[in-house]
C-alpha cells in the first residue's frame, strides 16, 4: 500500500489531485482553501505535476477557465471558498448544463455578511439546485480518498456532472493528522485517464452551449436530473471498488453509526460528525439508545437510504451548519421532505447548531439528544428549527 | 489583396436566425473564412449566440462554445490552457464577443485573459449597444447616441459619455497585436484576422458592425453605414502591433460626421431642434481627434 505521513490536510487533498493527474487547475486564492492551491502550484513548479496551472483574475474566471479545459476533453481541478463559491455560482450551473465533470474542493466557510472565515456550510449548500453533486467528508483520510473516488463519479459516462467536494475550513483544511497515500499506480489503475465522449477539436467540429427553446430544455433538465439519480448506484460500487483497493470505506452516500436499535438519530455533515461518535459513545455506555447518520452526498440526495437507516427510530436530530433565511435549515428541509409520505415516521428536530464556526462540542451533542428525547416523551416537537448554543439576550430580544 | 485569397468554403453557414442586413452574420462569415477550419470558437452570450445556436439548428462547421455573457476570455484562456497540455497549439483559439459582452461585463477577464499571455485572438464585434436585448447603451455607444436606456427627451440628448477606448486598454494591458476592422472594409477585416491568427500571443480585433433594427437603417444599407462611418472618421481603422500604432486606414476626402448622423435612425434627434448642433459639433470634434491621433 501506500505510504503515511502526517501532513496538513489540505497538502493531503493535494497529494490526491496530484495523484489523480489533471491536466489544467485555475484557481483564485481565498481563505480557508488557499494552501491547497499552494501545494498544487508547488508540486507544478517541481515537475512533480505534469499541468498547466492557470492564476485566474477572480474565481469567476478560475470557474470559466476549468470550464473552457473541461469541454476541450481534458481532466480539470479548482477550489474555492465562501464569497468565490458564490462568484463561481453562475458559472457552477453553467458546468452541469454543459454536463463537464470537473471537481472542484469547497473549503467550507461563511458568506458576508458579517464577513468571517470560520466555518459553516452556507456556501456550498447554497449551490444545492445547480446540477453540482455535493459530498461531504468527515476527517484528513476521507478528504484525501473522496476526491479521487469523487473524478471516477463525475466523469463516468452516464454522469457527467461536476462534482464539489466540501471540507470544513480551519477544522479539516488547516489540521495536521496523518494521511495514508496512495501508491500512484494503484490510483492509476483506479482511475484511468480520462476519455471524454465529446469534446472540442477541429477533427470533429460540434456546438456547445446551444440555445434551446421550449420544446426541448425541459428534457435537457430531465436527463441532468436522471444523471444524477444515477450516480446513487454508481458512487455504492465506486466507494467497493475503493475499499477492495486499498482497505478504506467512509460510507456510500450515507454511513451509518450504531443506528440498528438506536431510538434517537442524529443526521449531520462535515467534521462534526466525528465528534457525534465519540458523543454517542459515551451514551451509549450510559444506555442511551443513540445513533448517527453521516450524510456523506448532499447531491444526490439519498432519500431512500436515509428512510432505511432512520425508520425505527422515534426522533431524528438533524444539525445544519445553515440556515435558509426565512425557512430553517437546508438539509432537515430534505429529511422532512424525504419522510413525510411514509404512514408511520418519526418525528424530525431540525437544529441550527455551529453557524459561523460556533463551537459544536460533546455537550452540544448531549443537549441536542435531550431535546429529542423531550420531543419523544411529549410526543411533539417545539420549535420546528431550534438555534442551539444562542445567547438568550438575542433570543429574547 | 485579391478575392481569390479569401477561402470560398463556408464555415458560418445559412439557416441561422440573423436580422436582416446583420452586421455581425458578416463579420463572422468572413472570420472564419480567413481562420480557417483549425479553430475553436467561444462566443457570449449575445446576438450572435442567440441567433447562430438555435439546438440542433447549429451554422456552425467548427467546434464552438457559448459558456456565458462575461466569460468567454476566460474559457477561451481555459481551451488554450488544455491545447497546449494536448500539444495542439496549432489550433488557434478565438473568441467573438459582442461590444457588451467586451467592453462591460467580461472587461475584466479579457484583460485577464491578455495578462496571462493566452495564445487567443479575442473579436469584438461592436455595433454599439445591447443590441440582443433591445438596443440599451454600452460603453461602446457613442456620445449623443439616443438609445433605449438614454433615450432623447425632453432634458435628453442622448448618452452623455464617449465611447471607451477598449483597443487603446488591450495594447496597454500588452496585447501583441491590436487592431481595428469594419465590416464594410472586408479586404482590411481578412488582412488583419490572417494576421492575428499567425500571432503566438493575445491579440485583440475590434469589428465595427453596424445593426439596422438597432442603429436604425434600411436593411439593405448596413456596408454603406459602415462605410460611412469609417469616410467621417469616427470609425478609424488602424493596427497597434506592440502598443504602438504601425498602420491606418487613410481617409484621403472625408465627410462631415452629419453625413453619417443623419443616416442612421438612433442619431435623428440632433436634428429635430436646435439643441442638438452643439452635440453634433462635439461629435465632429471627436472625428478631427481620431484623424489626428491615428494620422487617417
Amino acid at each position: 500500500m501506500g505510504k503515511t505521513k502526517v501532513m496538513e490536510i489540505s497538502r493531503g487533498i493535494a497529494e490526491a489531485i496530484k495523484a489523480c493527474r489533471p491536466q489544467v487547475i485555475s484557481a483564485y486564492p481565498i481563505t480557508p482553501q488557499t494552501h491547497i492551491i499552494e501545494h498544487l502550484a508547488q508540486m507544478v513548479a517541481d515537475g512533480e505535476l505534469d499541468c498547466e496551472f492557470v492564476s485566474a483574475d477572480s474565481e469567476f474566471a478560475a470557474a470559466s477557465i476549468v470550464h473552457g479545459a473541461s469541454a476541450t476533453g481534458v481532466r480539470t481541478y479548482t477550489a474555492s471558498a465562501s464569497q468565490g463559491l458564490l462568484l463561481m455560482t453562475e458559472v457552477l450551473w453553467n458546468m452541469a448544463g454543459t454536463r463537464l465533470p470537473v471537481v472542484l474542493t469547497g473549503a467550507n466557510r461563511v458568506v458576508s455578511a458579517p464577513i468571517s472565515i470560520q466555518v459553516d456550510h452556507q456556501d456550498t449548500l447554497s449551490l444545492r439546485d445547480s446540477g453540482v453533486m455535493q459530498m461531504y467528508v468527515e476527517d484528513a483520510q476521507e478528504a484525501y480518498d473522496a476526491h479521487i473516488q469523487a473524478y471516477k463519479l463525475a466523469e463516468d459516462p452516464d454522469i457527467l456532472l461536476p462534482i464539489l467536494v466540501c471540507v470544513d475550513g480551519w477544522s479539516l483544511t488547516h489540521t495536521w493528522e496523518p494521511i495514508e497515500l496512495l501508491d500512484q499506480g494503484l490510483v492509476d489503475e483506479f482511475l484511468p485517464p480520462y476519455h471524454p465522449v465529446q469534446y472540442l477539436t477541429p477533427d470533429n467540429p460540434i456546438t456547445y452551449g446551444s440555445y434551446a427553446d421550449d420544446g426541448i430544455l425541459m428534457e435537457f433538465k430531465y436527463m441532468m436530473h436522471r444523471a444524477m439519480n444515477c450516480a446513487k448506484n454508481k458512487v455504492v460500487k465506486i466507494v467497493d471498488e475503493f475499499n477492495e483497493m486499498c482497505g478504506r470505506h467512509h460510507g456510500g452516500l450515507i454511513q451509518e453509526y450504531r443506528t440498528d436499535d438506536a431510538k434517537i438519530c442524529m443526521l449531520a455533515m462535515g467534521s462534526i460528525v466525528g465528534t457525534i461518535k465519540v458523543a454517542i459513545d459515551e451514551m451509549r455506555a450510559e444506555g442511551i439508545k443513540v445513533g448517527l447518520v453521516k450524510v456523506r452526498f448532499y447531491r444526490p440526495f439519498p432519500a431512500d437510504e436515509l428512510i432505511k437507516a432512520v425508520k425505527n427510530a422515534q426522533c431524528i436530530a438533524v444539525i445544519d451548519r445553515d440556515v435558509s433565511v426565512g425557512a430553517g435549515g437546508a438539509l432537515s428541509a430534505d429529511v422532512k421532505a424525504a419522510l413525510c409520505n411514509l404512514s408511520d415516521r418519526p418525528l424530525v428536530l431540525g437544529c441550527l447548531a455551529g453557524i459561523g464556526g460556533r463551537e459544536i462540542t460533546k455537550s452540544t451533542v448531549r443537549s441536542i439528544v435531550a431535546n429529542a428525547q423531550r420531543a419523544i416523551d411529549t410526543g411533539r416537537v417545539e420549535e420546528t428549527d431550534e438555534w442551539i448554543g444562542l445567547n438568550p439576550e438575542v433570543r429574547e430580544g | 489583396m485579391a478575392i481569390d485569397e479569401i477561402a470560398e468554403e463556408e464555415l458560418f453557414v445559412s439557416g441561422h436566425r440573423a436580422c436582416m442586413g446583420c452586421g455581425e452574420a458578416i463579420a463572422t462569415r468572413l472570420i472564419l473564412k480567413t481562420t480557417g477550419k483549425n479553430v475553436i470558437v467561444v462566443t457570449a452570450t449575445g446576438c450572435l449566440e442567440t441567433f447562430a445556436s438555435r439546438y440542433l439548428a447549429s451554422p456552425w462547421k467548427v467546434p464552438w462554445i457559448h459558456p456565458l455573457f462575461e466569460n468567454a476570455a476566460a474559457v477561451a484562456s481555459g481551451v488554450e490552457a488544455a491545447l497546449k497540455t494536448k500539444h495542439q497549439e496549432r489550433v488557434k483559439v478565438v473568441v467573438i464577443a459582442g461590444d457588451g459582452a467586451t467592453f462591460d461585463i467580461g472587461f475584466g477577464m479579457l484583460s485577464g485573459m491578455v495578462e496571462r499571455r493566452h495564445n487567443v485572438l479575442y473579436i469584438c464585434y461592436d455595433n454599439e449597444a445591447y443590441m440582443n436585448t433591445g438596443y440599451q447603451r454600452s460603453g461602446a455607444t457613442m456620445y449623443g447616441t439616443s438609445t433605449t436606456t438614454t433615450p432623447a427627451g425632453k432634458f435628453s440628448l442622448g448618452k452623455v459619455q464617449p465611447k471607451k477606448d477598449v483597443p487603446a486598454m488591450m495594447a496597454a494591458n500588452g496585447a501583441d497585436y491590436v487592431a481595428t476592422a469594419s465590416v464594410s472594409y472586408p479586404w482590411d477585416l481578412v488582412k488583419k484576422v490572417k494576421k492575428a491568427v499567425e500571432s503566438k500571443g493575445p491579440s485583440y480585433i475590434q469589428i465595427h458592425t453596424p445593426c439596422p433594427t438597432g442603429h436604425g437603417f434600411p436593411e439593405n444599407k448596413t456596408i454603406e453605414i459602415g462605410r460611412i462611418a469609417v469616410q467621417t472618421g469616427l470609425v478609424p481603422l488602424y493596427e497597434m502591433e506592440k502598443g504602438k500604432l504601425t498602420s491606418s486606414e487613410k481617409i484621403g476626402r472625408r465627410k462631415p460626421v452629419e453625413d453619417y448622423l443623419k443616416s442612421v435612425g438612433w442619431f435623428k434627434h440632433l436634428f429635430v431642434t436646435g439643441d442638438g448642433a452643439a452635440v453634433v459639433k462635439e461629435i465632429q470634434r471627436s472625428a478631427d481627434e481620431n484623424v489626428a491621433k491615428f494620422n487617417l
